[in-house]
């Protein structure tokens, strides 16, 4: 038995018979990694260091994942590990502290590693091509993108190069790779994990979530990472349930909602027909389902890259060459001007100038009403849009993304193009929803497909209900890639 | 020409809390370059800011101080602009819904109140400091992050001595709130002006933008310095243009650093990091409760209680501290006419104040006490210029005036029968201004009173000294 072919609750069970050790949980992952990773690329800088760091034993009275290690995007801060955002401009950054999702993970006796996963350079993508270290394949094709921005998480999860991982997901980010890499990805609601130690991209959407290979998985994470921090302005202080009590269910007489406005030009008729199955799945076990309208749909995607680069033209401010990370070589006496211009043109890749560019410009004198203000009015009538379906439903269910993964380089000369890959998760992002992505089935080519559920704030639980419900009447997430 | 002078000023103002606005980090002033930081007022990436409510509640009371409407639903934005000191390269501030707005400022201008209305007050984070040395640049973030108040005044002041006064009267208030050291020197107060110039009735005229001014003279000063330089275009006939120009202490003139086309647009956009906050009408009411009475209302009432005048009231009320030992005062001295203990206070009291002695209540002399010497003169126990002597050594020893008094054996000899002998002393050493005072020549009879006082070594008290003298001298 490989044990890194393992999910998280199943490796907890034998480490408590005893049948396994950490050490040996840690050595087969190394392995594994050694073995595949060349031609996956999900790790970053891992021929400077691959050692997994074991954090020691659980606090008493925490939740437990002694051993187990954790496999953490490359833009949240892990205290003496390089922290680069796979962007050139942090070359070198080591943080002086953990984020907070990193002390509670060390606090419950998880293993950190070193290595941190691939990702769009900040964040900015969703095939994982914009790193600066250079695109992760996708292992069910390694011709293909694994999705994004949190495409390295995915597809080391998928190819068991990780029993768990953490991503962040600011329009989709965990959601999409998690659908393109067949595994299950949450983006928790806006204020449930804090911020704390996230390297920001848009302050207002991101949110850290699990990406791992079952549902009971990503209960088991969240409910090591979810609840309030203090440090976290703006997450928020409600009580965090024990998500495994979600898990086995019954589902009969739930909700679902399936918007109109989702399944029309621009989906994948594959995509749409897998999708159509795994509601008659859901339908099986007695959930009702009824079409319902999200009138706004169509504004969330304008309105996401107004807001999402107006606040990373801001966040990413700081990235001057003055105080960390990359500077560029300077002739000596050059004037500050010309170093802050130097390093940053050096520093940054080509999405992340355009995103600075877009962001600065909605925010521009004479600009901002037209663009930035307006985008917030439309964001809240896109909430509301939510508001009113939640009232009469328990979820909503949809595609992930509207096609399964492409093929890398296919839409990097096309921004659109690639922008409308996350038409689907951006709106949860936009009203601060949960939503959780579980594998489907896969196209005639062998791609996977995810299913999308959303829900009301602070209702994770329903989400745990009906995907773990559905998880356990399919077969989707027990298939692997081969490599 | 005669022009008006126009003058709007920005005060900037470090809140005295024990934390940075944002982070845990000290305030302290004068620490060692880079020890009061993390990651937070560092901006590191991934830091968030957590909004320091101490500093909120500092920041409303002054608010109520300065008769400001205090909003109900205010959020941070931020400013963007790119500069080295500035750890985020942007500074979180507030643009659009602002703490509060509306209030105004009393000042007094020859005698005549004078109402200077505030634009706003809000909060926002300072910045790092920059030392420049040879050939680098250095950057201290000791001070990123510490709470700053801004305090938009009209532009209602009409002269750089009113702007003056108005600076003062803003730190007097301030001081008595407590929540600010307002000291220029170490930047915790920083004031910029507004100036423009114009022909009384026309429209307002270009203003310029003043900065680098490092003490309330140096405000007055560049003040003047532009009055005169913007007249003397204007008597020309050329143009103001507007720009922003540095104040040069040394060379006492203001020299450009910006024109309005270099104006950076600091692209303000609401703080994703900090959410939007309701203050409570019931918080606003107890902090209200909290402001102690101000200086303006202070003077008021001593005038009309203690029947001060309004220069001597203004003196003592300046320093809270002073005020309260005056007041203190005033309840011990029995008598309705509270002079004495006035000129006692504005004169000796004050003048033995010294820079590690800042206060009159710093002297060690409780008020009791202080009344209680005064009373000493009045009742002729003690000469006045004894009682000088006493108070002096009350402050280096702490002891009450009796015990002074007896200790150095002080009390006024008010005796007829021990000043008897003096004064035949004193008559039979100076025939001359004897026979003068009987010739008519009055000023000859001061002359041998203070003969008797020195002979007395001080002890005499000299109005029975008079009175014996001039009745002897009258029957001889």
């Amino acid at each position: 038995m490989e044990l890194n072919t393992l999910t998280a609750h199943e490796l907890i069970d034998l480490l408590k018979t005893k049948e396994v050790t950490c050490d040996r949980i840690a050595a087969s992952l190394e392995t594994r990694i050694k073995g595949i990773d060349s031609k996956v690329k999900a790790y970053v800088r891992l021929d400077k260091q691959k050692e997994f760091k074991n954090s020691g034993a659980p606090k008493p009275g925490s939740s437990s994942l002694e051993g187990i290690p954790v496999s953490i995007k490359d833009n949240i801060c892990t205290e003496g590990y390089n922290t680069e955002c796979c962007s050139n401009i942090l070359t070198g950054f080591k943080p002086p502290y953990d984020a907070t999702v990193i002390r509670k993970l060390k606090d419950a006796g998880a293993s950190i590693l070193e290595s941190k996963t691939n990702m769009d350079e900040f964040a900015f993508g969703s095939s994982t091509e914009n790193s600066y270290f250079g695109p992760t394949h996708n292992p069910w094709n390694l011709d293909c993108v694994p999705g994004g921005s949190s495409g390295g998480s995915a597809a080391a999860v998928a190819a068991d190069e990780a029993i768990l991982a953490l991503g962040s997901d600011t329009g989709g980010s965990i959601r999409q790779p998690a659908s393109f890499c067949s595994v299950v990805g949450l983006k928790p609601t806006y204020g449930r994990v804090s911020r704390y130690g996230l390297i920001a991209f848009a302050s207002s959407l991101d949110q850290i979530g699990p990406i791992t290979k079952d549902v009971t998985d990503s209960a088991l994470l969240m409910n090591v990472i979810s609840g309030y921090d203090p440090f976290d302005s703006t997450s928020i202080n409600v009580s965090v349930p024990n998500y495994r009590l979600s898990l086995g269910q019954d589902i009969k007489g739930i909700k679902i909602g399936i918007p109109r406005e989702y399944f029309i030009e621009g989906l994948d008729r594959e995509v749409k027909i897998i999708l159509e199955e795994a509601i008659r799945e859901l339908k099986n076990q007695g959930v009702h389902s009824q079409e319902v309208s999200l009138p706004h749909t169509e504004y969330a995607v304008p309105v996401y890259y107004i807001i999402a680069t107006a606040e990373a033209s801001s966040n990413l401010a700081r990235f001057d060459g003055v105080q960390y990370g990359f500077r560029a070589n300077e002739p000596t006496r050059a004037n500050l001007i010309e170093m802050y211009k130097k390093t940053r043109e050096e520093g940054f890749g080509e999405e992340a100038k355009r995103r600075i560019i877009l962001g600065t410009f909605a925010l521009s004198h004479g600009y901002y009403d037209a663009y930035y203000l307006r985008a917030l009015k439309v964001r809240t009538l896109i909430k509301e849009d939510f508001d009113k379906v939640f009232k009469d439903f328990d979820c909503i269910i949809t595609p992930t993304s509207p096609t399964p993964a492409f093929k890398i380089g296919e839409r990097m000369e096309d921004p659109l193009k690639m922008y409308l890959s996350d038409i689907y998760t951006i709106s949860s992002n936009l009203a601060g929803i949960p939503a959780i992505s579980v594998p489907c089935g896969f196209t005639k080519a062998g791609l996977p497909v995810g299913l999308q559920i959303l829900a009301k704030p602070f209702n994770e639980e329903i989400l745990f209900k009906v995907a773990h419900a559905y998880e356990q009447r399919t077969a989707w997430h027990k298939m692997k890639p081969k490599i | 020409m005669n022009y008006e002078v126009v003058i709007g000023l920005e005060v900037h103002l470090h809140l005295k809390t024990r934390t940075k606005a944002f982070c845990g980090c000290s305030t302290e002033f004068g620490k060692e370059p880079n020890s009061q930081v993390c990651p937070v007022c560092l901006g590191f990436p991934g830091s968030l800011p957590v909004f320091n409510r101490v500093a909120l509640d500092y920041a409303i009371k002054v608010a109520l101080a300065l008769n400001c409407k205090v909003q109900e639903y205010t959020k941070f934005d931020r400013k963007n602009y790119f500069y080295p000191d500035l750890p985020k390269d942007y500074q979180i501030s507030q643009f659009d819904l602002p703490l509060s707005r509306d209030g105004f400022l009393e000042i007094n201008q020859q005698g005549e109140i004078k109402r200077i209305g505030i634009i706003r007050v809000h909060i926002e984070e300072d910045a790092g400091k920059l030392i420049h040395r040879d050939e680098v640049s250095l950057v201290d973030f000791n001070r990123a992050g510490i709470p700053l108040l801004e305090i938009v005044s009209e532009p209602e002041l009409n002269s750089a001595q009113e702007a003056h006064e108005y600076l003062v009267t803003l730190k007097s208030v301030i001081e008595y709130l407590d929540v600010s050291d307002c000291d220029m020197e170490k930047g915790s107060l920083r004031c910029d002006a507004n100036i423009s110039l114009r022909k009384k009735g026309d429209k307002l005229g270009t203003k310029i933008e003043l900065k680098n001014m490092n003490s309330f003279k140096a405000v007055k000063d560049a003040l003047d310095f532009e009055i005169e330089r913007q007249a003397e275009l204007l008597d020309e006939g050329k143009n103001i243009i507007q720009e922003t120009r540095l104040w040069d202490a040394r060379e006492l003139k203001t020299m450009p650093m910006r024109t309005k086309e270099e104006a950076q647009d600091y692209r303000y956009f609401p703080e994703p990091d900090l959410p939007p906050f309701i203050i409570e009408r019931n918080k606003i009411e107890e902090i209200k409760k909290g402001i102690p009475e101000l200086p303006r209302e202070k003077i008021l009432r001593f005038m009309k209680d203690y029947g001060l005048s309004e220069y001597d009231a203004k003196i003592l009320v300046f320093s809270q501290r002073n005020a309260d030992y005056a007041e203190k005062c005033f309840k011990a001295y029995s008598k309705p006419d509270k002079k004495p203990i006035v000129n006692w206070l504005v004169g000796p009291a004050l003048a033995a104040t010294s820079q590690s002695r800042p206060e009159i209540s710093d002297l060690n002399i409780p008020p009791e006490n202080l009344v209680e010497l005064i009373s000493f003169v009045e009742k002729a126990e003690i000469s006045n210029l004894s009682a000088k002597l006493v108070f002096t050594e009350m402050i280096k020893t702490g002891k009450p005036a009796a015990t002074i008094i007896s200790e150095k054996n002080l009390s006024q000899i008010s005796d007829s029968g021990a000043l008897n002998e003096i004064i035949e002393l004193v008559i039979k050493e100076n025939p001359r201004s004897a026979s003068d005072y009987k010739a008519g020549k009055a000023s000859a009879l001061m002359f041998l009173v203070g003969q008797a006082m020195k002979k007395s070594q001080g002890k005499a008290n000299p109005k029975v000294v008079q009175d014996i003298l001039k009745r002897r001298l009258n029957d001889a």
